[in-house]
């Protein structure tokens, strides 16, 4: 029975980690349902961007007061985590902070130091984000895609990161043995008094609970990351890797549009010439996207890297004027139908089956994709590198190329450009009038 | 603008077997629309004045395909592009200018793959590239001390990082430059970009441009600088619906150098 607690551990190590792969497979799967991306490119320029903007968090900061906070949070979350590793061992092995016997003294002491006051730090930040979401009541956290569950994963996270933080200095503060050696007890020591009067015994079992419930709740926190918004602490980075590293206002050009245009353009073309051996097995292009299957793998991993900030629909023009569409939302919206789908190929194991459903129209609606002036203020904003503008894009042109489904007056611009090279209905002969009118 | 405009056409160039310095690509804007061919007219004015050897396609000039690429069209542009790039190639085209931040995004950055290599600037960056050569100065005190605010275009600022150029030409005019509080990387689309110019706004409880008026309105300029023709149309729109057009004039960067 000596090595019972270590079993345990060992068991709810390997199910918390096991779990967690097994969903990251699934994720990896669901992006991979994406078109391919070549990103072979600029890869200095892509090192550079992971570096500067996930780990420097240099978009965070625009906005100065939850920059400041969110910095704090995320340095917290990084350092304290190296606690982590202490309680992995100890768990396996049986020993009792490890680290004291490892490093010297003051080190240690100078590592659960500052720990301790990351903790403070973090509480105190997360505290503040609460009150940002449920008193201040700030626009972006109200919209109306963050209503029930997006709302509720937001609260739930804090509550983790309150009850984390909390037991690692419930844990210090009724550990005796660090008590006493007075060292790295900065925050702890204050709070070692509200435990005055307890029997040695309570302490330790107090110190004990703390310890399990601390590392399961990371465990649980680790394996809650799948369901929530939550997973940008890891996707940012492959995500800011992936991100585009062409001005924003290059839009891509269709290839398979270029061949089409091509052969049009050929005098030599034969229009009524059988199709090349073979040409038969592909299937035809697909013009722009109308679900998660036509769009890049790149934008299906900005889906699962949004964690609903809102600073793109917070600074988007439709947005602001009170149109319904949010680039918040078209990333939310990709990431739900794709989970839809993921779902779909669970159940009827590993094959896709038609649900007669699909990103556009059943999450997307025309109004929301006609709204967009695309202006890439949502692009700009974004402090992870996601381009909720590239999906906009991907579906106007299914509407415009699958189903001629532009405004009206959308319409009749692009017919005069046909006709006579310019948005509006004047003669192509005239472009060069201006020069003699007065 | 009473003095005879000189504008010639690549077809005149290539006839006497000459290339001129640049392309002036005039757009569809600066072709047709009325408040924009006063642009267009202006920067001919000043490439006149700075004795610039330049051109124009005139009737080879097409659509750059530009704004039905982003009401999602790709056939619409490709046809457009290649099109123009046939011309632009057989003319040997190496440098082009434009006033619309549409076109020169468009030329500069999605002509590329399909065979159209050109160096493509910004008016304001060749208005700063002629003074900063000595080509052209700014004489007049016309604008000295006047309240001037810069709205950037969103296909030459966020679209391609150029807040600058914009602003160190204005500068030249030793007006005062005011900010508004959304500017460069943050600054409030007009509402034109995204084919938006041509078709009405979906329900909302606001117009784009009246929004971004009131921006401007905030830092109580006299003159609000433009940089792109929609803008322009946009802003001025925003300034009459603001019943301010007798206070705030709306005028292209080009305009005002040329008045200047």
């Amino acid at each position: 029975m000596e090595y019972f607690p270590n079993i345990i551990f060992a068991i709810i190590l390997v199910l918390g980690i096991g779990f967690f792969a097994r969903n990251i497979k699934k994720l990896i799967r669901n992006i991979k349902l994406g078109q391919e991306v070549d990103a072979s490119n600029e890869k200095s320029q892509r090192w550079s961007n992971v570096v500067r903007i996930a780990l420097g968090q240099s978009k965070m900061v625009r906005r100065p007061v939850s920059g400041f906070l969110h910095v704090i949070v995320y340095v917290g979350f990084v350092i304290i985590n190296i606690e982590v590793l202490e309680i992995i061992i100890d768990g396996l092995f049986g020993t009792h902070r490890i680290g004291l016997e490892l490093l010297p003294a003051s080190l240690y002491g100078f590592l659960i130091g500052s720990f301790e006051i990351l903790a403070v730090l973090v509480l105190v930040s997360v505290i503040v984000f609460w009150i940002r979401r449920n008193v201040i009541k700030l626009k972006r956290f109200l919209s109306s895609e963050m209503k029930g569950w997006p709302k509720n994963d937001g609260n739930i996270i804090l509550y983790f990161e309150v009850v984390l933080m909390g037991l690692f200095l419930v844990m210090n503060a009724t550990d005796t043995v660090f008590q006493m050696s007075n060292s790295g007890n900065i925050i702890s020591q204050f709070i070692a008094p509200w435990f005055d009067g307890f029997s040695q015994e309570t302490l330790h079992t107090i110190e004990r609970v703390a310890w399990w419930f601390h590392i399961v709740g990371i465990l649980l926190f680790l394996n809650y990351l799948y369901f929530s918004k939550h997973l940008h602490i890891l996707l940012a980075f492959p995500n800011t890797y992936y991100g585009s590293v062409e001005p924003k206002g290059k839009f891509n050009n269709l290839e398979a549009v270029t061949a089409e245009v091509k052969l049009m353009m050929d005098p030599n073309a034969d229009p009524f010439a059988a199709p090349a051996e073979g040409a038969d097995d592909e299937a035809p292009a697909k013009f722009g996207a109308s679900d998660v299957m036509d769009l890049t793998q790149v934008q299906l991993l900005n889906a699962y890297t949004c964690t609903e900030c809102g600073r793109c629909t917070s600074a988007c023009p439709a947005n602001l004027t009170g149109k319904k569409l949010s680039p918040r939302k078209i990333m939310m919206d990709t990431r739900d139908r794709l989970e839809e789908v993921g779902k779909n190929i669970d159940i009827n194991k590993g094959k896709f089956v038609d649900d007669g459903k699909q990103l556009l129209g059943n999450y997307i609606t025309n109004e929301e994709l006609w709204a967009c002036t695309t202006c890439n203020a949502c692009v700009e904003e974004c402090p992870v590198s996601i381009n909720p503008l590239s999906i906009i894009l991907e579906m106007r042109r299914y509407l415009v190329m699958e189903q001629s489904a532009a405004p009206m007056e959308l319409n009749n611009m692009m017919t005069n450009i046909e006709n006579n090279g310019a948005p509006w209905p004047y003669n192509q002969m005239d472009r060069l009038n201006w020069k003699d009118e007065h | 603008m009473d003095e005879q405009l000189k504008v010639p056409t690549m077809a005149e160039f290539m006839a006497e077997g000459k290339q001129p310095e640049i392309l002036f690509w005039v757009g569809s804007a600066g072709s047709y629309d009325d408040r924009a061919k006063k642009i267009t007219k202006a920067f001919v004015k000043i490439l006149n004045k700075a004795k610039v050897d330049f051109a124009v396609l005139g009737t080879e000039e097409s659509n750059t395909g530009d704004v039905a690429k982003r009401a999602g069209n790709e056939f619409l542009f490709q046809m457009q592009a290649v099109m123009n790039i046939e011309v632009l190639n057989a003319y040997e085209v190496k440098r082009i200018v434009t006033c619309d931040p549409h076109s020169f995004n468009c030329l500069k950055n999605e002509y590329p793959s399909l065979g159209g290599n050109y160096d493509v600037v910004h008016h304001t960056q060749y208005m700063e590239e002629l003074m900063t050569s000595g080509r052209l100065s700014v004489e007049g005190d016309t604008y000295k001390g006047k309240r001037i605010t810069f709205h950037d275009p969103c296909y030459l600022g966020r679209a391609n990082n150029v807040y600058e150029s914009p602003r160190d030409v204005l500068r030249k005019t030793n007006a005062t430059l005011v900010e508004m509080k959304r500017h460069k990387g943050t600054a409030l689309c007009c509402g034109a970009g995204g084919a938006q110019m041509f078709k009405d706004a979906e329900p909302g409880n606001k117009e784009i441009n009246v929004l971004r008026t009131e921006d401007a309105l905030e830092v109580q300029p006299e003159i609000i600088a433009t940089g792109c023709p929609y803008c322009n149309t946009m802003m001025t729109d925003g300034v009459k619906f603001k019943e301010k057009e007798s206070e705030i004039s709306v005028m292209d960067i080009a305009e005002l150098i040329a008045n200047a």
